[in-house]
């Protein structure tokens, strides 16, 4: 008796955490959100490694800078092309500030995708060689994140 | 409520103060006796103080952005103000000024005809500009490309169509120089130039009372965004809680202390104070993190 109410107990609260998971579970658009936002992560995270040394927060390392700088080509030259879905702006979905005016330039957002990855290759040859270079090379970089950032995404 | 306020209040300013002590004020070209034009230091002058930001066509980018056609629309309370042409053209723009007619635009916010600007026109800051620089700038705009877009009438309607009520305004909210009197090291004093003059940060990051002067004993500490929408940051130490070297190298690359990049209209600010000298965007930085021990 005991057991089958303990198993019966079980199954209950088995159902109930899928029941909870299941409501949870994200939708496509916001699964693309997230892995969106996950890939911005990722550049700021590789910046601030050079940015640390950049404002001499931190010593400069080449190797570490090269690392970094090599981490953001590659994050530049990934296919996006399953993160931006229809509907997932500002006005359609939640969490998000990317504007509706990605999905109405198009090819201009693909210049600029294409223009922070050349700031990101010259900050790969700068990041190694000495730290003036690397220094010189973070304005570019920030020029080509903002740019994008001035145009298509949503002012706090 | 605020806008009835400030229709009684421009409107009783401009009605009893009327006369003298409201009347446009201009210097005459004698100010600039001694003084001759330094091109270098007037694109120095034009980008601390942003021209661009307001007189390029929207959305110029580039070597587009030193076409100063105009057109950029602002919206307010009062209406909606259209940035003009201030190219060399000499029919549409601003070609056949003399330099004195731009010192009293800056200075004292009067117009050629000896009119009053509305105060979307930052004057109220750029009064303090020296008289060496305003030649300078001048200079600099001069030498750039003129373009004959005509300029956009402001669509602003009574009572603040009425310019002579501004008059009253400048008499109200122009009554000091400086915020901070004392700037005691050079550094702090082109600091103190560079944020309350020229760069004018003070227009937006400080709130503004009902008739649209600043509140200055909470200089810098942030204030509704005019667009509605948000807040634009209070930029005090407290407020901010950037380092020196955090403020100098965001104003230079645009990247936050997080690595976040700027945001919404900053970002034509950081294009004008990346084009600044290290020293200038250091002297900022310093002014800012060194704000309340100055008097």
């Amino acid at each position: 008796m005991f057991k089958k109410i303990a198993a019966g107990t079980l199954i209950a609260a088995i159902t109930a955490t899928t029941v909870f998971a299941g409501g949870h579970a994200r939708t496509p658009i916001e699964n693309a959100i997230a892995a969106r936002q996950s890939h911005m992560q990722l550049y700021q995270f590789n910046l601030g490694v050079l940015g640390g040394m950049a404002r001499g927060n931190v010593d400069y390392d080449a190797a570490a800078a090269s690392a970094a700088a090599d981490n953001l080509v590659a994050l530049t030259s990934m296919s996006q092309a399953g993160y931006w879905l229809p509907d997932s702006d500002t006005g359609s979905a939640e969490n998000t500030r990317a504007l509706a005016a990605i999905w109405e330039n198009f090819p201009d957002v693909i210049a600029k995708v294409g223009a922070t990855s050349q700031a990101a290759v010259a900050m790969q040859a700068a990041a190694g060689t000495d730290l003036a270079s690397l220094q010189a090379a973070m304005n570019a970089l920030g020029g080509a994140c903002g740019a994008c950032h001035k145009a298509y995404r949503q002012a706090r | 409520m605020r806008v009835i306020l400030l229709f009684i209040g421009i409107g009783l300013l401009g009605l009893s103060a009327a006369g003298l002590a409201t009347a446009p004020k201009i210097d005459d070209a004698s100010v600039f006796e001694g003084l001759t034009a330094d091109l270098a230091q007037g694109e120095v002058v034009f980008n601390a103080a942003g021209c661009a930001s307001c007189h390029a066509a929207p959305d110029a980018e580039g070597a587009a952005r030193l076409v100063l056609a105009g057109g950029r629309a602002f919206p307010s309370d009062f209406g909606t103000f259209y940035a003009p042409n201030i190219s060399p053209d000499p029919v549409n723009g601003i070609g056949d000024w003399e330099p004195i007619a731009l010192l009293n635009a800056m200075r004292y916010g009067t117009s050629p005809d000896r009119k009053h600007y509305y105060p979307a026109f930052p004057y109220g800051s750029y009064a303090a500009a020296t008289t060496q620089d305003i030649l300078s700038l001048y200079g600099y705009m001069m030498s750039l490309p003129a373009v004959s877009t005509p300029s956009r009438p402001h669509d602003v309607s009574i009572p603040f169509n009425i310019r002579l009520a501004l008059g009253g305004w400048k008499l109200l909210f122009q009554p000091q120089l400086w915020i901070v009197q004392d700037a005691p090291t050079p550094e702090l004093e082109r600091g103190r130039y560079l944020v309350e003059a020229l760069g004018h940060c003070s227009e937006c990051h400080t709130s503004r009372n009902q008739l649209g002067g600043p509140v200055t004993d909470k200089w810098l500490a942030g204030a509704p965004s005019p667009d509605g929408k948000g807040r634009i940051p209070d930029i005090t130490p407290t407020g901010l809680g950037w380092s020196v070297a955090e403020i100098a190298d965001y104003l230079e690359t645009g990247f936050t202390p997080d690595f976040d990049t700027v945001g919404g209209q900053m970002v034509e600010v950081v294009e004008n104070t990346s084009r600044l000298s290290p020293e200038d965007r250091r002297a900022i930085a310093v002014y800012l993190t060194e704000l309340p021990t100055m008097p």
